[in-house]
């Protein structure tokens, strides 16, 4: 061991190579993450930036450390609207993503399926959307949901829709189910596709020859295969659906309850950054705790 | 290694029988991809407890052919019967065949137990008969310790055993086996030859296999019908494949073989008890016992198998038997056998296999020695085609 490291891979060059995603992550992950903690530990105030304490020199930190509480979170327990924002989130997140999984796996598996030449095309056509830019995009649909929109105009053409009557989704959640399942379905799409392609065609030959009608070999074999495409497609979308907060701002309604909303309103609105700080923290245990428990168990199984 | 053979094998032939009833049989089928013909108006009869190789190079539509007996491709023409009853149309999961892939096709999510039960549990058996059966066949191919392993934790001997053992599993009708010895070492592959024919002999199936290795297909053969470009050219058992090929591209492809160009002079006619044929091939002239439609003046091949030519410093006491004179241009030492490239007067090589029946300190002929090469009649062939 010691041998091998002296003679081919040490200096500074190997260094930083190890180095640099580490220092990426401390730069932009860990020492973020760690202001945010350490403003949802302390005290709104009406001064810039609004809350207490901050630390100035290395002097104060004994007070520094004595004013910090908390406060903010017992705050969130208490308050109903917080919790039933993270639940509502959840469960947008939730049926959302089964949504995904329903139309994102078809589209993965005709991919994955059409003769070879015409894969880069389609893989092609489904990254196409990112070619404009997203907030373009989600406006797109206020103007095909909302009443006077190209919907309603298009379903009083076809004679589907009397002239005084109006499609009245926008500003609901289907609005926002609309809009989250068009914007995510290639980050469901791709990892399915990818799980499926790389599936060797001969196993489902196998299953058939074996007495297994091509459905149930969908269910035997294809299905189970694919289940690490489905748990990335899954976790990529379901984890920032979670927080997603343009789509329900700009389709949702008033009552559309998200986190993400709530965040913003606290930071922005009610200018209180220690509580927001909290919500976000929250947001980030809510998400990340689960999903590592799962991955832990996942790896003991694999 | 002491091993009980069971019972010697009989003779098996019922293709002289004029009573037997083909099991599977194939009738004037045509496939056709686009415009490429990768099976054209080919005939073909099966019988039952055969084990039947289709031998030929890669693209000659023997794959093609086994796989719409699997029912993973439709003929474009022609019909295929299985104990008489046409399968046409009828899917794959219905069909009393089951086939071993050459890439084995395991299902990797699932344990050895799980891929060789696959095919019980569609059945809708009980659960102690896939249980009684899956032992079974772990016993059949030797892998009782790996039944929890996955097919990612075996190696390659072993995948090909699972493999087997899955498609043996379900008892089919015909084995379909493709290449199936392809991805094992030469050592490990003998060994499994002789171990699928005592398999096929124990269970009394009708396997059919396809490889492109003709040794495998000698070894293991009770026929070969060896293919070329969709077509049939010989069918035959091993022994006649060898001996008697009916056209230069079966003995060519079959074994190493020597072929010299040539023309009739005088055409078959009895010599005693025999007909005998001969030719000159480019001032060589040879006799050779056979019966033989050509006729004088016609082009014709001799072709004659390297361990069927003696080779000797001395010229043949008898003047007219066939010999050739020549420079022994090459030896090559193979163990059992060497191989001498004699090079004769014009130019042509003839290749001549002696057995090393003693030390190699003891060969008496060695680069450069002029030699000559002699061969009974009925050693050779002429081939028409």
């Amino acid at each position: 061991m010691a041998e091998i490291s002296t003679t081919s891979n040490s200096g500074p060059a190997r260094w930083l190579v190890v180095a640099v995603p580490y220092i990426w992550l401390l730069l932009f992950f860990a020492a973020p993450f760690l202001i945010i903690l350490k403003i949802s530990l302390s005290d709104t105030a009406i001064a810039m930036p609004p809350y207490t304490p901050v630390l100035d020199g290395l002097g104060s930190v004994g007070d520094f450390v004595s004013q910090l509480d908390l406060e903010n979170y017992l705050f969130l327990a208490e308050d109903p609207l917080y919790i039933q924002s993270y639940l509502s989130s959840l469960q947008m997140a939730f049926i959302s993503t089964l949504l995904l999984l329903l139309i994102g796996y078809p589209m993965a598996l005709a991919m994955a399926r059409a003769p070879s030449r015409w894969r880069p095309t389609l893989v092609m056509l489904v990254i196409l959307p990112f070619w404009t830019s997203f907030l373009i995009r989600v406006y797109a649909w206020i103007g095909i949901l909302k009443p006077e929109g190209l919907l309603t105009v298009f379903l009083q053409t076809i004679g589907l829709m009397g002239p005084d009557e109006q499609v009245q989704i926008y500003r609901t959640d289907i609005a926002v189910f609309i809009g989250i399942v068009y914007s995510y379905l290639p980050f469901m799409v791709l990892p399915l596709y990818s799980a499926l392609e790389k599936m060797d065609a001969t196993l489902l030959e196998a299953a058939n020859d074996l007495g297994c009608p091509p459905m149930k070999a969908f269910w035997k074999i294809t299905f189970p295969l694919s289940t690490p495409g489905v748990i990335a497609g899954s976790l990529i979308c379901f984890i920032p659906i979670t927080g997603e907060f343009v789509i329900p701002d700009l389709l949702g309604g008033p009552d559309t309850l998200m986190i993400g909303k709530t965040l913003w309103t606290e930071f922005f609105g009610n200018r209180d950054w220690p509580l927001a700080s909290a919500v976000a923290v929250l947001l980030l245990l809510v998400l990340v705790v689960p999903i590592m428990i799962f991955q832990n168990q996942q790896q003991k199984a694999g | 290694m002491a091993k009980s053979l069971g019972p010697v094998k009989r003779k098996f032939e019922p293709w002289n029988d004029p009573n037997a009833q083909p099991f599977i049989r194939f009738e004037n089928i045509t496939k056709k991809y686009g415009d490429f013909t990768a099976v054209s108006n080919l005939s073909l009869d099966i019988y039952e407890r055969e084990f039947f190789s289709l031998l030929g190079p890669s693209g000659c539509g023997k794959t093609t052919l086994m796989r719409m007996l699997a029912g993973f491709e439709d003929p474009t023409k022609g019909r295929i019967l299985l104990q008489g009853n046409d399968i046409s149309g009828v899917p794959p999961y219905r069909r009393p065949t089951n086939m071993m892939f050459q890439s084995y096709a395991l299902f990797p999510h699932m344990t050895v137990e799980k891929n060789i039960a696959f095919g019980l549990e569609q059945d809708r058996l009980s659960k102690g008969e896939i249980e009684a059966r899956v032992q079974e066949m772990l016993k059949l191919v030797k892998l009782e310790e790996f039944a929890k392993r996955k097919p990612g934790q075996l190696s390659g001997g072993q995948r090909q055993r699972v493999a087997l053992a899955r498609s043996l599993a379900k008892r089919p009708k015909v084995l379909l086996l493709d290449e199936p010895l392809g991805a094992l070492d030469r050592k490990l592959r003998e060994e499994t030859q002789f171990e699928l024919m005592d398999i096929q002999h124990t269970l009394g199936l009708t396997f059919l296999i396809v490889t492109h290795d003709q040794e495998e297909a000698m070894t293991v053969s009770d026929r070969i019908a060896v293919m070329d470009k969709g077509v049939i050219v010989q069918v035959d058992t091993p022994a006649e494949i060898y001996e008697a090929p009916n056209s230069r591209y079966v003995a060519d492809f079959i074994g190493d073989i020597n072929i010299m160009e040539g023309t009739v002079v005088s055409p078959a006619v009895d010599q005693g008890s025999q007909a005998v044929v001969t030719l000159d091939c480019n001032g060589l002239a040879v006799a050779v016992e056979q019966e033989c439609a050509a006729i004088p003046g016609d082009r014709v091949a001799f072709a004659i198998r390297p361990e069927k030519v003696r080779i000797s410093p001395d010229q043949p006491a008898d003047a007219s038997a066939n010999a050739a004179q020549g420079e022994v241009w090459d030896i090559g030492y193979l163990g059992d056998f060497s191989i001498f490239l004699v090079s004769l007067s014009d130019g042509r090589i003839v290749r001549a296999a002696q057995a090393n029946v003693s030390r190699l300190v003891d060969r008496p002929i060695t680069f450069g020695d002029m030699v000559w090469l002699t061969w009974p009649k009925d050693a050779g062939l002429v081939l028409t085609r």
